[in-house]
């Protein structure tokens, strides 16, 4: 069976929502399989309508983010949800939308990107990324 | 060396950023008959370490890395 490699999705700004997408994308390129468990604004961020219009950047680096989205635009660097999308195509790569928070935000399956697999407990989730290789918590 | 290399499908993958080059090197492998040579180019500097990792681990062949003038040249192998 695969190695698996494990994201706790919590953040829900562009410049944490890219390294997830990467390193999803590195993984399965190593032939790993991946599980992302989205949460809160991790989830919040897997909205169809955040997913272009999701400018923010984390609080810290806040000054720096325009510059980095010009940048970005600049050097024709995808959408970080379309590096996830094409992980997706490569390899086996699963999104999580955690029950809880789905709940609570009152969201409807239809109102999350389509790359997004199911909704799922987090015990179920802790159930199937038991035996991951590799844990991140972004 | 390249001279005698047939090589069946060119990926320009120039100006894309890690791990763009490398991902498209997978998708044009898997669509690749066994045998067949692909060659990719690449302007980021992190397929230089990624792109030979992956060959070795998916148990391709590695024919060449070559460096162009503003971009690098893998050409490999699908053996499997």
């Amino acid at each position: 069976m695969a190695e698996k490699l494990a994201i706790v999705l919590f953040s829900g700004t562009v410049d944490k929502l890219y390294p997830v997408s990467i390193i999803a994308s590195g993984a399965v390129a190593m032939g790993m399989e991946v599980d992302i468990f989205a949460t809160f604004w991790g989830l919040n961020a897997l909205r169809k309508d955040m997913l272009t219009t999701n400018m923010k950047i984390s609080k810290e680096f806040e000054e720096m983010g325009q510059f980095m989205m010009q940048l970005m635009k600049q050097k024709n660097v995808p959408p970080w949800y379309e590096i996830l999308k094409k992980a997706k195509e490569l390899g086996k790569v699963r999104v999580h939308a955690c029950a809880m928070t789905f709940d609570l935000m009152g969201m409807k399956k239809e109102d999350l990107a389509d790359f997004v697999d199911d909704v799922v407990a987090v015990g179920e989730f802790i159930n199937i990324v038991r035996d991951a290789k590799i844990t991140l918590f972004i | 060396m390249t001279q005698d290399i047939k090589i069946d499908r060119v990926i320009d993958a120039r100006g894309s950023f890690c791990p763009g080059p490398l991902m498209e090197l997978i998708k044009a492998i898997k669509e690749a008959k066994v045998g067949e040579v692909i060659s990719v180019y690449s302007s980021d500097s992190g397929s230089k370490r990624d792109i030979p990792i992956w060959v070795e681990k998916a148990g391709h062949e590695l024919l060449g890395v070559f460096d162009r003038d503003s971009y690098t040249e893998f050409v490999v192998r699908k053996k499997r």
